[in-house]
């Protein structure tokens, strides 16, 4: 059996512009990040689909004291997904000193980054991204 | 209750008839030597000697980082002398001492052996702050969260910011509440002579402190500790004619979550709930029952989402309780007298069998000042990594 969406297939996918995700077919979850198995129901037959790329933010948090190598003050979310599956990134073009309680609720669209890796990263640092909608 | 079954098999009971624990902070020694005292204490408590014991079950997160050392569990039994025995290291990020002890507790009950040593030792004091910092926030998922350099306190600060939110309760006042749980752990860890900190603080102390992860501040946080803790158990009915008071192990769990993108509740920590009533279903026991309890404060909020999630508060009332003194010495259910992770100090791979030492402790009335008074029951809980995997014990005398 072959994994449905590996993380490289995930990540070359949303850098040619396509969010995907997963649908069940017995439940019809939609999970993502991919995983070999239904983030409801747990079954294995799961179909390829894209996502809209636009959700909500749930809860978030200004790092402060980051670990190496990255540099704060940084803005950290988890966002749900129209299609229901959440996601953590960092929220961009907001400053950290700008956000409070109000922001959750607020509507995001999802991008990425890409920074290099360092021997603990295995590979390049592929991060999500939100920014306001 | 004569015997246990857990998962349809017959199993014997269980006891600890020994405890032993380094003082917690910045130690200047090798996890085989923190190590080292702690088993050799544990052995003199037990009365036992190292060839008596058959198995050791050590947790420990980062030697590799903080010594470069792997293969850490034969170092350990070799150095104590125990020699020869099946030696393994259990890795469950700041629960691994839990799961340690739950593999010995399965080991023992199931009669595959008698005596068994079970305990952690961490030296996070090793590691300079940034790379400490990285690697505890390698219980996120590095491919899809650690990426965005997100750390364990940004963790619970995301579950502090979504507890406001759910509960409407304006952030000043949760952050009020929050400082009291702070505030009321240094005061505990003063009467702990193993502490990490012995220094009382105000509420004004807490707010005052710089900003880590937005709510959380300095003083909402576990210190980076060193440390290790050991503890022996025996079958039951072995364990009455070794040690005057043995405290017999009634209940364990054990549960684990998915990367923390895909819990629909931050707020609530699933793993600890099914752990938990594991724990209180095997020991017949509900949270009324609990006289102490060793909670896993690593930081301020987690303490009031844990005292929610184990079923002494109700689900949103825990943030008041805390503030009402409900989980101090005088309160309802005393929550960590030993200062808890927060002021006893947190060295991750050691923490729940510290925990363990401290009900051990109060439960054979030999806590000194800081004894809870007619103590019977008490009970453990270690959650690891992003609210991911959870460990409670009920222990009883």
């Amino acid at each position: 059996m072959n994994y449905p969406l590996t993380y490289q297939q995930f990540v070359d996918h949303f850098k040619r512009g396509k969010l995907l995700g997963l649908k069940c077919n017995s439940c019809q979850a939609i999970t993502t990040p991919p995983r070999i198995s239904c983030g409801q129901c747990g079954s294995s037959t799961l179909d390829l689909m894209e996502l809209c790329g636009k959700g909500q933010i749930e809860s978030y948090t200004v790092i402060r004291a980051a670990p190496e190598p990255f540099h704060p003050p940084y803005i950290v979310c988890i966002a749900k997904l129209l299609e229901g599956p959440r996601l953590m990134g960092n929220l961009i073009k907001v400053s950290p000193e700008e956000i409070d309680l109000n922001f959750i609720t607020r509507n995001v669209r999802v991008g990425y980054k890409v920074s290099p890796g360092d021997n603990l990263s295995g590979g390049e640092r592929f991060s999500i991204t939100f920014e306001l909608c | 209750m004569a015997q246990n079954c857990q998962g349809g098999l017959v199993m014997r009971e269980v006891a600890i008839v020994g405890v032993g624990m380094t003082r917690f902070g910045r130690l200047e020694m090798t996890n085989v030597e923190m190590f080292s005292v702690a088993g050799k204490e544990a052995l003199l408590d037990a009365g036992l000697a190292p060839r008596d014991i058959q198995a050791l079950f050590v947790g420990n997160v980062f030697a590799t980082f903080e010594e470069g050392q792997s293969n850490l569990a034969p170092f350990l039994a070799s150095d104590l002398g125990m020699k020869h025995i099946p030696a393994i290291r259990i890795e469950g990020a700041c629960a691994s001492a839990s799961l340690a002890l739950r593999e010995a507790f399965i080991w023992v009950a199931s009669g595959a052996y008698d005596l068994v040593m079970a305990g952690g030792t961490e030296r996070a004091l090793a590691m300079e702050t940034p790379l400490a910092t990285r690697t505890f926030a390698m219980g996120s998922d590095s491919r899809y969260e650690a990426s965005t350099g997100i750390t364990f306190p940004g963790v619970f600060a995301m579950m502090a910011h979504r507890y406001a939110y759910k509960y409407g309760l304006p952030l000043k006042t949760l952050k009020e509440h929050m400082a009291s749980v702070a505030v009321q752990n240094h005061l505990h860890a003063l009467d702990n002579p193993k502490a990490q900190f012995h220094r009382a603080i105000t509420t004004e102390d807490v707010l005052t402190s710089p900003m880590i992860a937005d709510p959380l501040q300095l003083y909402d946080c576990c210190p980076f500790s060193d440390g290790a803790a050991a503890v022996i158990l025996a079958p039951f009915d072995q364990a009455r004619h070794l040690v005057k008071k043995p405290v017999r192990i009634t209940g364990v769990g054990q549960a684990s979550a998915g990367p923390l993108y895909t819990h629909p509740d931050i707020t609530r920590v699933l793993a600890r709930e099914r752990s938990a009533y594991q724990a209180y279903h095997q020991a017949g026991r509900t949270p009324k029952d609990i006289d102490i309890c060793e909670l896993h404060d690593c930081f301020t909020i987690a303490q009031i989402v844990a005292t929610e999630g184990l079923g002494f508060f109700d689900f949103g009332k825990g943030s008041q309780a805390a503030a009402d003194g409900e989980s101090g010495r005088k309160g309802t259910i005393p929550i960590n007298p030993s200062g808890g992770l927060k002021a006893k100090g947190h060295p991750i791979g050691a923490t729940g069998a510290a925990q363990v030492y401290e009900i051990t402790q109060q439960l054979r009335e030999e806590a000194g000042s800081r004894q809870i008074p007619g103590a019977k029951i008490g009970m453990t809980d270690t959650l690891g990594g992003d609210l991911m995997i959870c460990c409670n014990l009920i222990l009883e005398v």
